[in-house]
């Protein structure tokens, strides 16, 4: 009971704060936000509204609760000395607030990667951008819940089940030297361990991806540490640029040490 | 300005009378479909306080015997309303409360006939997708139902029904099939269908005139409503719409054109390497005008066939 007045008190308070035309008030005043913040990030000094260096885009309402799609453009160039080495995800009322980390390479020439959450309540979505200097840059957006009967359970537990560590690399046809757009999907059922299963009464253990690790000619392009926001099938989309022709190759670990992979020729 | 204040404090009183009102007396009735079978057409709203979350179709089957209801309604509270227009019509006991799947507009109310003490049935997936929803369903209906809510459980079938393996209940001189469904509007859904007046329940396999929501499979939906036996049907009580013999017939062929032309158009832009956000921004939208509630769930249609089209 005290925690659902608390949880009520946030809320409006959240609410209360987007409405203000400074969002500056959105992220400071939130009391959740700010024990998040030392948790994660200590007593470290984290620049606000970075809309310089970051572009986050979040739809204002989840239309299903189980798959939002979200996507974190940099407005800078990666280059061997000025450049975003991580992006801290963290949704701020998920079970588990910190979602992702992205750690990047310079090679990546420019960051824009977009993946799929689950976001089951009225919630922050920030992303903060670690420099290799180590200063920390943040911008975030308010998503509000999905209505109606969406519930961030999976569709079809059965079918992800069956058909579980099949991957996919998406591209259109690469060109050596040119910027293209890749999609790595994993089949997986991204337990979050709060399933129940009736039938043996007792809940599904965790059983989500932890790792994704993107590479091209053996050089780490992106890897992901995740958990449990991510959606049932994960799905990283980013874009980079072949210098030469190789292999880029992902390979995905789960929370139960199994690895799947799958690489494609340039 | 302390004038400006009372008026506000009034009107907020005002509001929660009416409110409270509305809840408590609202005339709740139900129709006959056919000899023996009635239902409450749910009106076409996401579920409110005000309109106790009775947005679903939901009714009763009366036996020789005793009565099964099928679908218990969105709130205790429109369980409460069903149990009352049930009781109208019929002195006999309660035996089978039938969930048709574990949307919340279809099962809020089973508690309001725990009294009966009936054989709560439903597919033999159900008890599995109602544990994993619970938390959530319990957390958003509680505000968004208010004391429409109070006296909600969430009471899993003791009986279930596997794909493949219909299931018979008499009511006495009546019997009903039960079927379950391989993965469509979701994976647990089951119709019924009453032999004396050739009558099918269909849950929310069928909308009629509220738009669809896909919360199982686009694939499987089509598929399975494309081998929808209809010959033998003289009635049919959709999901949400209007019940009857003639309704049914383009409201089937609607949802068939509107879940076919969204499949068509997203596997385009997967073949196209697009994203959710550009099928979201693009596609059905020419339908717009051909459902309620249109702009509340198509998107989302739109995100759920995606992810599962991406797999083909």
């Amino acid at each position: 009971m005290f925690s659902r007045f608390i949880s009520i008190v946030l809320m409006s308070l959240s609410l209360f704060a987007v409405a203000l035309p400074s969002s500056q008030a959105a992220t400071d005043k939130e009391p959740k936000w700010s024990a998040l913040k030392t948790a994660y990030f200590g007593d470290r000094e984290i620049r606000d509204n970075a809309d310089d260096l970051l572009v986050l885009e979040a739809p204002k309402r989840a239309e299903d609760a189980a798959i939002v799609p979200i996507s974190i453009k940099s407005l800078v160039p990666q280059t061997a000395d000025n450049y975003i080495k991580n992006i801290h995800v963290i949704i701020d009322e998920n079970p588990m607030p910190y979602s992702a980390n992205f750690v990047l390479s310079p090679e990546l020439g420019t960051v824009d990667i977009s993946t799929r959450m689950r976001i089951d309540q009225y919630t922050n979505v920030r992303a903060i951008a670690e420099m290799n200097d180590g200063s920390l840059h943040m911008v975030s957006r308010f998503v509000k819940a999905s209505g109606g009967c969406s519930a961030p359970a999976g569709k079809d537990a059965a079918a992800a089940l069956a058909r579980m560590g099949k991957m996919q690399i998406r591209m259109r046809q690469p060109t050596v030297g040119e910027p293209v757009q890749a999609q790595v999907i994993v089949s997986h059922p991204n337990y979050s361990g709060l399933q129940y299963d009736q039938k043996n009464r007792k809940y599904i253990p965790a059983h989500y991806v932890d790792d994704i690790d993107i590479s091209y000619n053996n050089k780490t392009l992106i890897k992901v540490e995740a958990g449990i926001s991510l959606s049932e099938d994960p799905s990283v989309r980013f874009t980079f640029t072949p210098n030469e022709p190789g292999k880029l190759k992902a390979v995905v670990h789960d929370s139960q040490e199994q690895e799947f992979s799958m690489e494609k020729d340039i | 300005m302390l004038r400006t204040y009372f008026i506000f404090i009034a009107s907020c009183l005002l509001a929660l009378l009416m409110h409270s009102a509305s809840a408590e007396t609202g005339t709740y009735t139900v129709q006959k479909v056919s000899n023996g079978v009635f239902y409450h057409q749910g009106v076409h709203e996401d579920a409110t306080a005000d309109n106790i979350g009775a947005i679903a179709n939901v009714g009763f089957i009366i036996g020789e015997r005793c009565v099964a209801v099928i679908d218990s309604g969105g709130s205790y509270k429109e369980g409460e309303l069903l149990y009352q227009a049930l009781r109208e019509q019929t002195d006999k006991p309660v035996c089978y409360v039938i969930n048709t799947h574990v949307h919340p507009d279809h099962m809020l109310g089973n508690a309001a006939f725990k009294q009966e003490d009936p054989v709560y049935i439903g597919h033999e997936k159900l008890p599995a997708a109602m544990a994993a929803r619970k938390d959530f369903f319990d957390r958003a209906f509680s505000d968004t139902l208010g004391d429409a809510y109070l006296g909600t459980e969430f009471i899993s079938p003791s009986r279930t029904v596997a794909v493949g393996e219909p299931v018979t209940l008499n009511l006495g001189q009546r019997e009903l099939v039960l079927t379950a469904y391989t993965t469509a509007h979701t994976d647990h859904d089951l119709t019924v269908y009453d032999k004396k007046t050739q009558t099918l329940w269909t849950g929310d396999l069928l909308f009629i005139d509220r738009i669809p929501a896909l919360d199982g499979s686009i694939n499987g939906w089509i598929s399975n409503l494309e081998s929808l036996n209809t010959e033998k049907l003289s009635y049919v009580v959709p999901g949400h719409g209007p019940a009857g013999s003639e309704q049914w017939k383009q409201g089937l062929k609607q949802q068939l054109s509107y879940l076919k032309t969204i499949r068509e158009q997203i596997r385009q832009i997967i073949l196209d390497f697009g994203t959710i956000d550009e099928a979201t921004s693009t596609v059905g939208l020419e339908m717009k005008d051909d459902w309620l509630l249109f702009e509340d769930y198509h998107r989302r249609n739109v995100t759920a066939a995606f992810v599962e089209l991406e797999w083909e």
